[in-house]
């Protein structure tokens, strides 16, 4: 018998964008860009975090008449943002036939107590983590992908890295730790001893692990990939610098030749300005501090 | 140096030398652009077969078979075409360089994309495929279907946003099928397969493979 929306269809999925970089796309053109640039999957939105963090007020899942045109403008898969706990959005998304749906701290959330039950959809999910718990909180709620949460729309990469750096740590000391100490770890950072169980066995986490929030360059990127990310969400580090096509190009380049100083110099040369950059300190409100 | 043996011993397929004694072990690449690299390279390692990402010629140069992972088929070939590895590939599975290609992997190897005629492909095995011939990510599914060349025990095919095989020319053997379509598809060394067994526990197709690639490099 043929199963939809199994654990291994929604896991195995996520698999197929290692390696890759994923990009986000206000219209139909822009998706058509980053198809061409060599992404493996766009993430469909109304403003790109940067001009979200610009415009305030309450930000929503985007206009379905949109995603429906980005869906039909490239072959690669469509990704869209719902806000954090907002079930009806997400059902909305699935109807639809988006391939992945984004519950994110970029919104605005729904729910101030609980993420969305996502074991009851087909649709896969991606969430963000600023550490191996929440991480392992989300996975359990039916997460079938992880991606740090950095700090989106600022082309400023200390947080991804700083959040990346947390789970690689603490997937390292989970490595080292003896069995009868690993309830005691489940408790501090909150989360269900059986998945602390697998993460130790595996030395990794149980989906995918991609970089986001912050990303503007090819070396941000390769950076990233460093650090043991499988791959990265670029947000407005694409159509946000001066040329989106170059840059787009580089940063999927990148990710490939993240090892190879030499090829990282071809790559990055010629590509125009990135996105200008903000200070973490400045910021009135942070992003990554949605989500529980 | 290419090859391994049980013990060290350094010998230049590419020269036309052979080992004369010792068990020949092979080594296994999985290119290496973008995709599910890495449980390729896990279903080889739980096999016992030195493999290698492919990201250089000079990896290239340097196995016995390859394995194109599943993945964006549009991001391998840009890739493949940027590093310059496009023809050089093209021209090794001309060769002989025994190849299996698993989703994105097929569509690399057919010889004509029937949803994307516009999209460039290796035109290593005569089949026509539809890209997401089967719909979007929430048609993916999975299915137990019965692969006959395996044995009587059915295999756990996982289709993903999977390419449908819509035409198969007279000289590709068909090796499984789900309903009445083609899924898993061989000629000589050249495998595909619309699903993904480098997600499953499911060793049998890899050993396969590893077969045919064995007995190609004893000739």
């Amino acid at each position: 018998m043929n199963e939809k929306g199994t654990w291994v269809v929604k896991e195995g999925f996520a698999d197929m964008f290692k390696n890759g970089v994923i990009m986000d796309v206000t219209t139909p053109e822009q998706a058509k860009i980053a198809e061409e640039a060599g992404a493996v999957a766009v993430m469909a939105l109304e403003r790109v975090p940067a001009d979200i963090r610009k415009a305030g007020g309450v930000a929503r899942m985007a206009d379905v008449g949109l995603i429906h045109k980005i869906m039909d403008a490239v072959s690669i898969p469509v990704m869209a943002k719902v806000r954090i706990g907002h079930i009806a959005e997400a059902r909305i998304l699935e109807a639809l036939g988006v391939d992945f749906i984004d519950e994110s701290e970029v919104l605005t959330p729904a729910d101030d107590k609980y993420h969305i039950n996502k074991h009851e959809f087909n649709v896969p999910f991606v969430c963000g983590a600023r550490d191996l718990g929440e991480a392992l909180r989300r996975i359990s709620e039916g997460a079938a992908m992880i991606r740090t949460k950095g700090e989106a729309g600022t082309g400023n990469i200390v947080e991804a890295v700083k959040h990346m750096r947390t789970v690689m740590d603490a997937i390292r000391r989970l490595k080292f730790m003896a069995d009868e100490e690993l309830s005691a770890f489940a408790k501090e950072i909150r989360a269900p001893l059986e998945l602390v169980r697998i993460v130790k066995e595996r030395g990794r986490l149980p989906v995918v692990n991609f970089a986001a929030g912050g990303v503007a360059t090819p070396a941000d990127a390769a950076l990233m990939m460093l650090l043991g990310a499988d791959g990265v969400f670029v947000g407005s580090g694409i159509f946000k610098s001066s040329n989106p096509p170059k840059m787009a190009n580089a940063i999927v380049q990148a990710v490939l030749h993240y090892d190879d100083p030499d090829e990282l110099v071809r790559i990055s040369e010629g590509i125009g300005q990135a996105m200008e950059g903000q200070e973490i300190a400045t910021l009135s409100e942070k992003l990554q501090e949605r989500g529980w | 140096m290419p090859n391994f043996f049980n013990f060290e011993c350094e010998f230049d397929r590419e020269r036309g030398e052979r080992p004369l004694v010792g068990r020949f072990v092979m080594k296994i690449g999985v290119l290496g652009m973008q995709g599910d690299i890495e449980e390729h390279l896990n279903m080889l390692e739980k096999l016992d077969v030195p493999a290698i990402r492919v990201k250089s010629s000079k990896h290239l140069n340097s196995i016995d078979g390859l394995i194109i992972p599943g993945g964006e088929s549009t991001t391998m070939v840009k890739l493949l075409k940027k590093t310059g590895l496009f023809d050089e590939l093209k021209q090794k599975i001309e060769n002989g360089l025994p190849v299996y290609g698993t989703c994105a992997g097929m569509i690399l190897l057919a010889k004509e994309i029937v949803s994307h005629p516009e999209q460039d492909s290796l035109k290593a095995l005569d089949i026509a495929v539809n890209r997401n011939g089967y719909g979007r990510q929430v048609d993916s599914f999975e299915v137990d279907i019965p692969i006959p060349i395996l044995g009587e025990k059915p295999f756990k095919a996982i289709f993903i946003r999977a390419p449908k095989i819509t035409r198969v020319g007279n000289d590709v053997d068909v090796l499984a099928k789900y309903g009445e379509t083609p899924v898993m598809v061989r000629k000589d060394n050249i495998f595909a397969s619309s699903f993904h067994p480098e997600i499953t526990n499911d060793t049998r197709i890899h050993e396969l493979f590893l077969k045919v690639v064995e007995n190609a490099a004893r000739r």
